[in-house]
């Protein structure tokens, strides 16, 4: 959450996803496609809405189908215009294609994502496991916590995309965060004119003077294409850090900590640390509340960004604790959680590297409850120091009941 | 290569953008495992090897009363063979 100074004029109470619509209308982009699809669809909903009253200059591109949306939004980009689409789940799915191709066509796109399980079984939930599965596109990713993030990353996304040439998705809990009401203080045109100048492309689609983009790479060339993407992603670790400051100048909201890759709360003398990306970081906050009142030392560390991966920041925030205790809403099925298997890489050249013990809960919009945080802290804390990694992550909420005891192979 | 190859000299630029005419230097053909051949004395220059070709690789040749294949880019599918009414094209085996 940002630490906002109070400026209670420009503060309405607004849905998540007509906030984050009226933050991309104070970026005034170029071209904005999308299809809609659940939960999602507030945002592209709004957007049309303010095209067609006259309040966006820009173009609304309808399309059929998400895959056309993101090819749009490249041919678009490449043309040197300001782009935004926002997808969910099965959408992002049918992106993910045209998606690593404006990666690699290093295009500026910014799309907001409204997390939401993937089918089967179909589900309108929100989970983390749509925008995991685009974990090596090449994207820069943001995972908001509440609905203020959720717009102002977006506008941090044009910022660092168009710096550093390469997608962001701004990602944020469907439901939980889209069809929220919440108070926002909405970035007006001339504040955002003011940290986004136009964009300035490096190449564009010129008729007299043709480029080939993207076309066809050879084997003696292809490998340094992806490395430059590499480079990209980890040199925007810097680029983000200069433009949390630069946002806390013009805004008045402060994201700065560690550089904006990681937020931390009351972790900094923790003995014990719950890791978490996005909406469930508020209700982690009350439980972490409820153990300081018992004087207990129990904190938080949730990522803001998990592409560049927050490594250096969370071997700082980390190191040093007795345990860490991983909750994470997406599954690597056959191997624990993506996000688990990260932060433990990260851990392992500590010096003084912490337990860890990794929950996967919350999967398909399944409700995280503080008394079920509160049995998570307390088996982090029951974590063998000795074991240091525990070898597999925790279900704490699978309902055995109805699970087939033997697995039933044919 | 020649001194107009777009990938000569280059060096990678942030989206791996380059001068045009790539296709022309990319002899794409290079994959090919089989070749068609065409028996002139048999194609009755209809044309189907040319619609079908999914690389347009099957051209006119002459007088344009049969039709013979750009090497440099047939990557031997194999569907023109499949499609020649008067069955004039055999593929063969890429010597190594």
């Amino acid at each position: 959450m940002a630490k906002a100074e109070e400026t209670e004029d420009e503060t309405e109470i607004l849905k998540g996803t007509s906030a984050v619509a009226k933050g991309v209308m104070s970026a005034d982009p170029d071209v904005v496609s999308a299809y809609p699809i659940t939960p999602q669809t507030g945002v592209v909903e709004k957007l049309s809405e303010l095209f067609a009253d006259g309040k966006m200059d820009g173009e609304f591109i309808k399309v059929d189908s998400e895959f056309n949306a993101a090819s749009t939004c490249i041919g678009a980009s490449a043309a040197g215009a300001r782009v935004f689409s926002a997808t969910s789940s099965q959408g992002l799915k049918l992106m993910s294609e045209p998606l690593f191709t404006a990666s690699g066509m290093r295009l500026p796109i910014v799309m907001a994502v409204a997390n939401r399980s993937l089918s089967a079984p179909l589900s309108i939930w929100a989970d983390h496991t749509d925008s995991f599965a685009e974990r090596d596109g090449g994207m820069i990713q943001f995972y908001a916590e509440d609905v203020q993030e959720a717009v102002d990353h977006v506008l941090l996304g044009y910022k660092v995309a168009e710096t550093v040439d390469l997608p962001v998705i701004s990602t944020f809990d469907g439901f939980i965060l889209t069809h929220v009401q919440e108070p926002v203080d909405l970035p007006d045109e001339s504040e955002t004119s003011e940290f986004l100048p136009p964009r300035d492309p490096t190449y564009t689609l010129d008729p007299s003077d043709p480029k080939t983009m993207g076309a066809y790479a050879r084997p003696e060339h292809w490998m340094e294409t992806r490395y430059e993407v590499h480079r990209a992603l980890n040199e925007s670790r810097d680029v983000i850090a200069a433009a949390v400051e630069e946002f806390a100048d013009v805004f008045g909201r402060d994201y700065t900590e560690y550089g904006g890759m990681i937020d931390t709360y009351r972790a900094e003398d923790a003995d014990y640390v719950l890791l978490a990306l996005g909406s469930i970081a508020g209700t982690i906050r009350e439980v972490v509340d409820d153990y300081r009142a018992r004087g207990e030392k129990v904190g938080m560390v949730r990522p803001r960004i998990f592409r560049p991966f927050p490594a250096e920041a969370l071997r700082d925030a980390l190191a040093g604790k007795e345990a860490v205790g991983i909750l994470t809403k997406e599954v690597s099925p056959g191997y624990e959680s993506a996000l688990a298997g990260e932060v433990k890489a990260a851990l392992y050249s500590a010096d003084d590297r912490p337990a860890v013990q990794d929950f996967i809960i919350g999967l398909a919009g399944r409700d995280v409850t503080k008394d079920e945080i509160a049995e998570m802290i307390e088996e982090t804390k029951a974590t063998e120091r000795e074991m240091d990694f525990a070898d597999e992550e925790s279900w704490p909420q699978l309902r055995d009941e109805i699970v087939n005891e033997e697995v039933d192979f044919k | 290569m020649s001194s107009n190859d777009p990938y000569e000299d280059l060096t990678i630029t942030t989206g791996a953008v380059v001068e045009p005419n790539t296709s022309l230097v990319n002899k794409t053909g290079s994959w090919r495992q089989f070749r068609p051949v065409i028996d002139q004395d048999a194609c009755i220059g209809c044309g189907q090897c040319d619609t079908f070709c999914p690389d347009q690789a099957a051209k006119p040749i002459g007088d344009g009363d049969v039709y013979g294949i750009d090497l440099d880019y047939c990557k031997g599918c194999g569907i023109c063979e499949a499609e020649c009414p008067v069955d004039a094209i055999e593929m063969v085996r890429e010597e190594a």
